[in-house]
């Protein structure tokens, strides 16, 4: 549950969001817009990445402004370029190195990392090269390295902008099957196929909240 | 495989005996064994020394690629102290100098392509502890050797990437159109990966 409550963001003299009042309850949310449009704010709002110059926003009941190091731990974010995020020279110790600080024995997080590489076809990888992977499975580690600590939330910022159509649809149908609520945002329109919703931002502001189809059918018009 | 991993320093899969050997134990070998390299003196006893560590590549298993890649990026270095060695101390100051330089590279490489980051970073840790008598966090310093090794090929990409752009624009020769970007983009990947530890709950 992402709760934003007349939320603005500036950046210097640059507002990058007005008046954002939304409640995200649904399971699948997609989050369009043109470039500059504020979705990646609002994407990093919902983390505690980024905090609100005006209004407030909870995320399963916290604060981002007092509890955003409690909330990253229960929300898990994938960035569009894995590169970026990946910390660790090999496979198995990027998805270990999340499980640093749990407090878990060697044997747990060997158990965990293991499970999770098999779950996304990466266990054939565990001591390879992270920068060695395709960009595809790249992408799956730094889900690997995310669904490992098991979040209640994931936040998807643009995940299949750097895929190939193949990694594209592998990363879209491996999306339909998490048990976590998600939030992407996306330029891939066909990613949103299935969704429960989908706000459109333009010039920071929220200016559609619909089902896929008819918010699509709105992102379209806007950009004609 | 062992091409990227000597790139990256990063740990070769084995099961030698260098391998399964605790990763503070090696640190402690490799610190006597570069005391020692320091004290050896004759050009011979060195020569003696290059056998040792080319005896313990070949029991790693890491690869012919992943050795010559730990010693390729000192080689031009080693040529320059060679000269100047040579010109003040003669051919044999020149050599063992040049010789010293070179093993001690070469056993620290061993110890990386043969310990885990993980592992590594955990010895670090322990041995680090005292740190927060002062009030430095250890996991931030551990953190920095893996982010450090981490770091070669993705700012080796981000070269190959700028001077394809260079080759594009057909400013190859410019030292300016290389540097600028390439230390942007740098900048710009160390922002995200500041940003990315901290959506991965480690900025606590």
């Amino acid at each position: 549950m992402i709760e934003m409550d007349d939320v603005g963001v500036r950046f210097g003299e640059r507002e990058v969001l007005r008046g954002v009042t939304v409640s995200l309850t649904e399971r699948r949310i997609g989050v369009v817009g043109a470039n500059g449009s504020g979705k990646s704010t609002l994407a990093r709002l919902a983390n505690g990445l980024a905090l609100p110059s005006s209004g407030r926003v909870t995320v399963l009941g916290l604060d981002t402004r007092r509890e955003a190091a409690r909330i990253r731990r229960r929300v898990g974010f994938l960035f569009s370029d894995p590169d970026a995020q990946i910390v660790m020279p090999t496979v198995a110790e990027d998805v270990a190195f999340s499980l640093r600080r749990r407090g878990l024995t060697r044997q747990e997080t060997d158990r965990r990392v293991r499970e999770v590489l098999t779950r996304y076809g990466l266990a054939g990888h565990a001591d390879h090269p992270a920068h060695h992977l395709s960009g595809g499975q790249k992408q799956l580690l730094a889900l690997c390295s995310v669904m490992v600590l098991d979040p209640e939330v994931l936040v998807m910022d643009e995940p299949t902008t750097l895929l190939d159509l193949r990694h594209s649809r592998q990363v879209a149908e491996l999306l339909r099957e998490l048990p976590q609520q998600v939030v992407v945002v996306t330029h891939d329109l066909p990613l949103l196929s299935g969704f429960d919703r989908v706000l459109v931002l333009d010039e920071g502001r929220i200016v559609a909240d619909d089902e896929p189809e008819a918010a699509v059918g709105h992102y379209r018009k806007l950009m004609a | 495989m062992n091409g990227v991993n000597g790139l990256t320093g990063a740990y070769v899969p084995g099961g030698s005996f260098l391998h399964r050997m605790p990763a503070g134990a090696k640190l402690l070998g490799l610190a006597l064994s570069c005391t020692a390299l320091v004290l050896l003196r004759p050009p011979l006893a060195l020569a003696g020394a290059a056998l040792v560590v080319a005896l313990l590549y070949a029991l790693s298993g890491v690869g012919a690629v992943a050795a010559w890649a730990q010693i390729r990026p000192v080689r031009w270095f080693a040529v320059v102290l060679f000269a100047m060695q040579y010109l003040l101390d003669g051919w044999a100051g020149a050599l063992s100098s040049v010789l010293r330089v070179l093993l001690a590279v070469a056993l620290a490489g061993l110890v990386t392509l043969t310990t885990r980051t993980a592992v590594m970073m955990d010895v670090l840790e322990r041995l680090l502890a005292p740190v927060r008598f002062v009030g430095v966090d250890p996991f931030r310093l551990s953190l920095l050797l893996s982010l450090t090794l981490r770091s070669v090929p993705v700012v080796a990409g981000l070269a190959a990437r700028v001077r394809e752009a260079q080759r594009a624009r057909g400013t190859e020769w410019s030292v300016r159109a290389f540097a600028v970007p390439l230390v942007v983009s740098a900048l710009r990947h160390a922002d995200t990966l500041g940003e990315a530890l901290s959506a991965r709950g480690l900025d606590d």
